[in-house]
């Protein structure tokens, strides 16, 4: 049986490993590479590599080879994607997936040709979310650029393009260890059939049960939790378990 | 030395990184020369199979593959994608023509897609079907999965092992000297290396 994604989500800043709280406030948090070596010797499910200067400043070739020289689990690396020769050059470092965010909003059809190109497994789009008025709305370029889309219509048009999977942040809950916004993650599971990663806002193993319940998701991403706790993807895996959620063991 | 074929095809990274990591000697290529010096040939491949059939059309790597893994035996394995083209033809984007190498064709996963999400996407259980050196010492039979598409051999004999997602599929296949998977070993954490392992190991 297909079992839950748990997914550690590193993020890269001026080459260090940084945590946000609502895409703010990144506090430096130490060392990516020994990050990445514990997740793996963790022999966790998956990881998600993000570097937030990427694009503006361009993909940090060096620092990914790195961390995919380490990786023996699925590797999306994301920031900066704006090409399919980036992803071609990202994919040849050792990645196997990448996360298009803001390339894609800018240009939806890159998500067509990327699929096309290299199978829409391999293409992860990035949605990040936040709370205005009148609803939920899409941002880009990491928080700073209101799109005016909603996501549920923007996750459509994504899979229709060939978007192999989605991975849905909560900007409003990014960092904050309050829960997962399972509303959020339930309207956009329910419109696509790909599957949707959850991310933001996890601090407790009851968030876990409760995102997968309650909000449909396919796999939980989370980053603070395994940063600042003592929670290890592990125990998350086992708690799912427990609560009927089949999980790799 | 182990070849790890090089058409502009899929995740060629992770694939190389895996078997350095088992100590082994690579070559990422296309070339002849390379090839032919090669022990094992690992195909790998991530996408389309009328795009990596036509890359590898273009990468003129075919008539030295028929070669060296269908004339002079050389341990072959195929990953994904790299399993799926050695089908008679495939469905994705249109009926392609694949190698031949094992009597069947490449379809879409037959599932409820109201039910079930696709791509299949994630670690899955492996059912072993014949005893087969590819899973030996192998202790958790979960590898990871990144498809929408199976291979369907027509004679059930090639099949090693399935697994299932909303269908039973093929999960590997064994033919003399060529293996496939429709998981990513390089991805598998340890059971993925250790299946790695036993294919290097393996000797014709």
């Amino acid at each position: 049986m297909l079992k839950t994604r748990v997914i550690p989500c590193l993020t890269i800043k001026d080459g260090r490993l940084v945590k946000s709280v609502k895409f703010r406030e990144h506090r430096n948090i130490g060392s990516y590479i020994s990050s990445v070596r514990v997740f793996n010797a963790r022999d966790v499910d998956e990881m998600i590599f993000l570097d937030l200067d990427a694009y503006e400043k361009g993909m940090p070739v060096r620092l990914l080879e790195e961390v995919a020289k380490e990786c023996f689990m699925p590797l999306t690396l994301g920031g900066g994607v704006k090409t399919c020769k980036d992803i071609e050059r990202i994919l040849k470092i050792g990645a196997d997936k990448v996360a298009i965010n803001t390339a894609a909003l800018e240009k939806p059809r890159f998500i067509q040709e990327a699929s096309r190109m290299f199978g829409n497994q391999c293409v992860v789009v990035s949605v990040d979310v936040q709370i205005k008025e009148g609803g939920y709305e899409v941002f880009g370029r990491g928080g700073t650029w209101a799109t005016g889309r909603s996501p549920v219509e923007w996750v459509k048009e994504a899979e229709d393009l060939g978007a192999g999977e989605i991975l849905l942040t909560s900007i409003d809950r990014d960092g904050t260890m309050e829960g997962y916004d399972t509303a959020l993650v339930k309207s956009v599971s329910e419109a696509v059939n790909v599957p949707v990663i959850a991310c933001g806002g996890a601090g407790t193993l009851d968030h876990f049960v409760e995102v997968m319940k309650d909000g449909g998701a396919s796999a939980v991403a989370c980053a603070s939790i395994f940063q600042y706790t003592q929670v290890t993807p592990q125990n998350v895996k086992e708690y799912l378990l427990k609560a009927g959620i089949e999980t790799r063991i | 030395m182990i070849a790890i074929i090089d058409y502009n095809m899929g995740n060629v990274g992770s694939v190389r990184n895996a078997v350095l990591a088992l100590g082994a000697e690579v070559a990422l290529s296309s070339k002849r020369e390379e090839i032919e010096k090669a022990t094992h040939i690992i195909l790998p491949g991530v996408g389309t199979f009328g795009d990596g059939m036509a890359r590898l059309t273009d990468s003129g790597v075919i008539p030295i593959l028929e070669t060296e893994v269908l004339e002079k035996k050389k341990p072959f394995l195929g990953i994904c994608l790299g399993m799926q083209v050695m089908a008679e033809f495939g469905e994705e984007g249109g009926r392609h023509k694949g190698l031949g190498w094992i009597k069947g064709q490449v379809r879409r996963l037959e599932i409820d897609e109201k039910e079930l999400c696709l791509p299949h996407i994630g670690w899955n259980d492996v059912v072993k079907k014949t005893p087969s050196s590819l899973f030996e010492n192998v202790i958790s039979c979960v590898f990871y999965f990144i498809h929408s598409y199976v291979l369907v051999p027509e004679e059930k004999s090639n099949i090693i092992a399935s697994c299932a997602y909303g269908e039973k599929f093929t999960a590997a296949v064994e033919k003399d000297n060529i293996f496939g998977v429709q998981f990513h070993p390089e991805k598998s954490q340890k059971s993925g290396l250790t299946l790695l392992r036993n294919f290097l190991d393996y000797h014709a």
